[in-house]
């Protein structure tokens, strides 16, 4: 059946949509409940225009991986975020974040030698210690703690400092300017401010690699100035966007995945006594799956008509594909509001994404993950929340979900 | 059980490396697929059915 009548717009939900407060782990109620008529639907976004909104798992899946979706936001009728995205898309240099097919593919390459399995599977022993000596301070320190502050963002960032190849002595400039736009209170100026201290910093470090390179990202990056194909302004830019992509995704993930832990007690005696590191991954996979942090709405832009699921998404229409609703998705995974750590197709969740544009960091998150939750819940079997759960803060206007502090005791 | 990889799709997510080592690598230089058994056994099967599932780029074929 073809849609053949334009709807009205005041017959259109607004997107984004607000979670209930009922049960802030799940995904904002009214896109569960699309999901029961139709894959995908029409709704209204800040600036009147009409893309579709993806909250079904198969079609997700499917224009994910679809060539006639494009990422690029300066073609017309792309559903962009907020005014403040529509302004820079003019200014963005062509990147990852805005190319498709084989243009992409070469910024992609570009980035890929540092997260491969086993450039990743090579930085486990400093991960383990930089988990450990995060939870040493922890222990050594008062109650209660905050896992937020002194594990879920000091963690990443000192993970992806390593690997982009901030000298040990900058790591703590490195560490401010990279959080000063996670701050709860913080402001755009406060971010923007963040990023070009970073921007700054690490175009010197790029040419600094340039002529004593190392094994870490940024030399690799500094490889491809020295060939020509890119110059210290964009392999500065592209390792910020690294920084910041893999950065509070991660680190929100590490706080908000521990608050599921804390409130599914048997699901994280399960996690910690297994010695079986399939199940120790699969745990991080489902627990991707049930938080699905990014909650802005993956936008991309049909270049040419597309039939799915009944319905004909014309050249020019915006698409948005909504993670989270996808990951709840009852068709795909059976009740999707229960927190399974050893649910069987968890892998295939969508919380990385999927096509192309799939995270570019998506292996070193998942290290990361199954180290820092297994460690935790090891070394602190006594942990509980230190508030009541309805006290929790939860970050619902940042582009990844999260709580802005976790204060615990054991 | 043949696999076919198609390295233009490939966007070097390692999924495949995770799904089955012995099946998938990924070169030095830019983290793109290597193929390292076109036949592999049966007992490949699953793994290797889940890493054509799980690649982000469709870049992986298997026919039983």
């Amino acid at each position: 059946m073809t849609e053949t009548v334009a709807e009205s717009r005041t017959d259109l939900p607004d997107y984004p949509m607000e979670r209930s407060g009922a049960c802030p782990f799940s995904p904002p109620t009214q896109m569960l409940a699309m999901t029961e008529t139709a894959p995908l639907s029409r709704v209204q976004i800040w600036d009147g225009s009409t893309p579709w909104l993806v909250t079904g798992y198969d079609v997700a899946r499917s224009l994910f991986a679809d060539t006639r979706i494009s990422v690029d936001d300066c073609i017309d009728g792309f559903p962009h975020w907020n005014e403040h995205m529509l302004s820079i898309s003019t200014r963005r240099p062509r990147s990852v974040f805005n190319t498709d097919a084989e243009e992409h593919t070469r910024f992609r390459r570009m980035l890929s030698k540092p997260f491969t399995f086993r450039r990743v599977e090579g930085l486990r022993p400093i991960i383990q210690k930089v988990t450990d000596e995060a939870i040493d301070a922890i222990l050594a320190g008062p109650q209660p703690a905050d896992i937020v502050e002194q594990l879920a963002l000091p963690v990443p960032t000192i993970v992806i400092s390593e690997m982009l190849g901030v000298p040990y002595a900058d790591h703590e400039f490195f560490q401010e300017h990279a959080n000063r736009g996670l701050a709860r209170y913080a402001t755009a100026e406060d971010t923007a401010k963040g990023a070009m201290g970073l921007h700054s910093y690490l175009v010197d470090l790029v040419k600094k690699k340039m002529a004593n390179p190392a094994e870490d990202a940024l030399s690799d990056l500094a490889e491809r100035v020295n060939a020509g194909e890119i110059d210290e302004k964009e392999a500065a830019q592209l390792g910020t966007g690294l920084l910041i992509a893999g950065h509070e995704t991660t680190a929100n993930m590490i706080g908000i995945g521990v608050l599921a832990l804390l409130q599914n007690p048997e699901q994280a005696d399960l996690l910690r006594e297994t010695d079986d590191p399939k199940l120790v991954a699969n745990a991080v996979e489902e627990l991707m799956r049930y938080l699905s942090i990014i909650q802005n709405g993956q936008r991309r832009v049909a270049l040419e008509d597309i039939e799915i699921a009944g319905v004909t998404i014309k050249a020019g229409d915006g698409v948005i594909i909504d993670l989270a609703p996808a990951d709840w998705d009852p068709n795909q995974f059976a009740d999707p509001d229960r927190l399974r750590l050893d649910r069987e197709n968890a892998g295939q969740h969508l919380g990385f994404g999927y096509g192309r544009h799939q995270c570019v960091g998506s292996q070193l998150a998942r290290a990361e993950m199954q180290i820092v939750f297994q460690t935790l819940l090891r070394r602190i079997p006594t942990m509980k929340l230190a508030i009541p759960f309805a006290d929790v803060d939860f970050k619902n206007d940042r582009l990844a979900y999260g709580v802005y502090s976790l204060p615990v005791t054991w | 059980m043949k696999v076919t990889v198609d390295a233009n799709k490939c966007v070097s997510s390692g999924n495949c490396v995770l799904n089955d080592p012995e099946v998938f690598d990924q070169d030095e230089d830019a983290g793109v697929v290597i193929l390292l058994q076109e036949n592999p056994s049966s007992e490949h099967a699953a793994a290797v059915h889940a890493a054509a599932l799980a690649c982000p780029g469709r870049a992986i074929t298997v026919e039983d």
